[in-house]
């Protein structure tokens, strides 16, 4: 049933930009990563996972629990670094052409320029205004202009300013679960990213907070390459422009959303997606 | 009815209402047992209590104006002349009696007590000196090796035992925390009977308390609010001084408050290292350098109520004396545990998660 029903679902809500996409007019590369082999500990988490990110695309990725999507995820920004056990046993993670693991590299710089929301939503326990610009007052920037005009542009640009705009001075804990994810996704902004990772952003909301953070995510991909990780694989096809299929530590496939959810080359990916595991 | 609806009936009254009465009077017993246990506790802490506030009440307070005894909070210690003069009685500590004798020929036959007389003004301020010294190294050192072995530690051998140690020192007795800190600062340090001497003793003995009740309440701190931060292109340090810090003082204070109490309550540590039994100047008195503050002994309340309580013959005169003293001990730790509630309370509006 559901095929055909996601593809209509996906053709309505679909921009362009996606269309063109699959007919395999690309945007320029922005992440690529080579021959790269991951461990926690003695667990090899990743297999030689090689994948290409193109610039202002939208990216899922799907798989069962414990395949390692969310692991990859947390590599392009090496919030990684933080687990004493994780180690990089081969390969490569370049952006824009430079290796992210190169020891020359400032993590907390590369972070600056890959953002992330996190699956449980987490704003601080601070005002709405402190959290959007926690990312500029930690760099010091501290000139209330900016910092106006940055909380504005983010909160708009994370289509919750209407709803936020008179009472920034409350609490980010008192929104809903919808609105502090998309007050997370406003601080990720702030820092002025190039890549936005979402791990599981929905996962923790209602339907109709998971529509709106869906629409959201159309309308970002304008200005930032999106990468997603999904357990929802009608999310994945409403969303993404290309799709990639993890299972146990392995990229399996990787293609345009479409091609993946109507003709996947793998039968792995096929089972998958028709629901026969995972 | 019919017969077997009936039957039915009786055998489910039976099982319902006889073990209810049974189980009943178990539940009320072992109610009656807990209640009795608090009760019991809480009349210990009320007999001890209202023994001090009513004894203690009367040294510190006067029934006319001021009503309070200010000789004896703004004194030292000093001998208790008691003496009948002119057909009346009169209790004078020895300075008072010096002054009043001036002015008359005859001897005075007096009867003397030694600590009975004067107040305990120094032993307030050593108290007070001590604590805020001993609070603030403790504090400092706690909170940096707490901030150490929740946030920058790995998981390793070295770090269980640096925890192990922690969890024993806690249940070292503090008499041999009055002998270590006589070993190593009063004697290998050369910092003789001295404030400094004190409070490194005295702050070494509330350590474990405060680094374990600080790591605590950091690890309290959901992971996802460091992992924001550090997704936002903070560093380690910038995230534990915006993220954890702030959201786990209230859980360091009240730690501290525990503290407070143990550095102001306890004698052992300090009768060798810090305490003196009497001592004419007050701590700032008499200093050469400012620093000179730091290397000489004070007195202390709890030292004094076991001078006066132990070292001297007992008679009604010191007994004043020792409730007094316990008295306004209580009240100097009940405030300085108040403020520091007070101050927990402000930071919890202030930081809630």
């Amino acid at each position: 049933m559901s095929l055909a029903s996601l593809r209509l679902q996906k053709e309505i809500t679909m921009d362009t930009l996606a269309v063109e996409s699959q007919k395999g007019d690309r945007n320029p590369s922005l992440i690529r990563i080579s021959d790269f082999d991951f461990s926690y500990g003695d667990k090899q988490a990743l297999f030689d996972i090689n994948m290409d990110i193109a610039e202002r695309e939208v990216t899922a990725f799907i798989g069962p629990s414990g395949c390692g999507k969310s692991t990859l995820l947390r590599c392009i920004n090496r919030m990684n670094d933080l687990i004493e056990s994780a180690r990089i046993d081969r390969g490569k993670v370049e952006v824009n052409g430079v290796d992210i693991y190169d020891e020359r590299v400032d993590a907390t710089e590369l972070r600056k320029r890959i953002g992330m929301v996190f699956q449980k939503s987490n704003p601080f326990p601070k005002s709405i205004y402190e959290n959007v610009i926690y990312g500029l007052r930690i760099q010091g920037v501290n000139r209330k202009p900016q910092l106006d005009e940055t909380v504005e542009r983010c909160l708009k640009g994370a289509a919750l300013w209407e709803e936020v705009k008179d009472r920034l001075d409350t609490s980010g804990l008192s929104l809903s679960g919808g609105q502090q994810q998309r007050l997370c996704i406003a601080r990720a902004m702030a820092v002025g990213p190039d890549v936005l990772l979402m791990d599981e952003p929905c996962s923790a909301l209602d339907p109709v907070a998971t529509a709106k953070i869906e629409e959201l995510i159309h309308e970002l991909k304008n200005e930032y390459t999106i990468l997603i990780v999904t357990h929802n694989m009608q999310q994945a096809a409403r969303v993404s422009d290309r799709t990639a299929f993890f299972y146990m530590g392995n990229l399996i496939e990787m293609n345009a959303t479409d091609q993946i959810f109507m003709s996947p080359d793998k039968e792995q990916t096929e089972a998958y997606i028709s629901g026969r595991f995972g | 009815m019919s017969p077997s609806r009936t039957v039915v009936r009786e055998s489910m009254e039976k099982a319902l209402f006889g073990k209810s009465t049974k189980s009943k009077a178990m539940e009320r017993l072992v109610f009656a047992l807990f209640r009795l246990g608090t009760y019991f506790v809480l009349l210990c802490a009320a007999t001890i209590f209202v023994d001090i506030v009513y004894k203690g009440g009367k040294t510190v307070f006067r029934s006319e104006f001021p009503f309070l005894n200010v000789e004896f909070l703004s004194d030292s210690p000093q001998t208790l002349h008691v003496f009948e003069y002119q057909g009346r009685k009169y209790e004078m500590s020895d300075s008072n009696f010096r002054s009043f004798r001036e002015g008359i020929d005859e001897p005075i036959v007096t009867e003397t007590y030694a600590y009975s007389g004067g107040g305990i003004w120094p032993c307030i301020a050593g108290t007070l000196l001590l604590v805020a010294g001993a609070m603030i190294i403790a504090m400092t050192l706690g909170v940096l090796s707490a901030i150490f072995l929740s946030e920058y530690s790995r998981p390793g051998k070295i770090l269980s035992a640096v925890r192990l140690s922690i969890l024993n020192l806690a249940g070292v007795p503090s008499i041999v925390f009055g002998i270590f800190g006589m070993g190593m600062f009063v004697l290998a340090f050369g910092w003789n009977v001295s404030l400094i001497a004190g409070w490194f003793t005295l702050a070494f003995m509330v350590l474990p308390i405060i680094i374990s009740a600080s790591e605590e309440s950091m690890r309290a701190i959901p992971q996802g609010m460091r992992d924001a931060s550090f997704a936002l292109g903070a560093t380690q340090w910038t995230t534990i001084r915006t993220n954890v810090l702030p959201y786990a003082m209230p859980g360091i204070l009240t730690s501290s408050i525990i503290g407070v109490a143990r550095v102001a309550g306890e004698t052992a540590p300090i009768m060798f290292t810090a305490a003196y039994a009497l001592r004419d100047q007050l701590p700032w008195e008499g200093l050469e350098r400012w620093y000179d503050l730091f290397f000489q002994g004070v007195m202390a309340l709890p030292y004094h109520i076991y001078v006066v309580s132990a070292k001297i013959p007992q008679n009604e005169y010191t007994s004043r004396m020792q409730y007094g003293t316990a008295f306004v001990f209580l009240f100097i730790v009940a405030a300085i545990a108040l403020s520091s509630i007070l101050i927990r309370i402000r930071m919890r509006k202030k930081y809630r998660w």
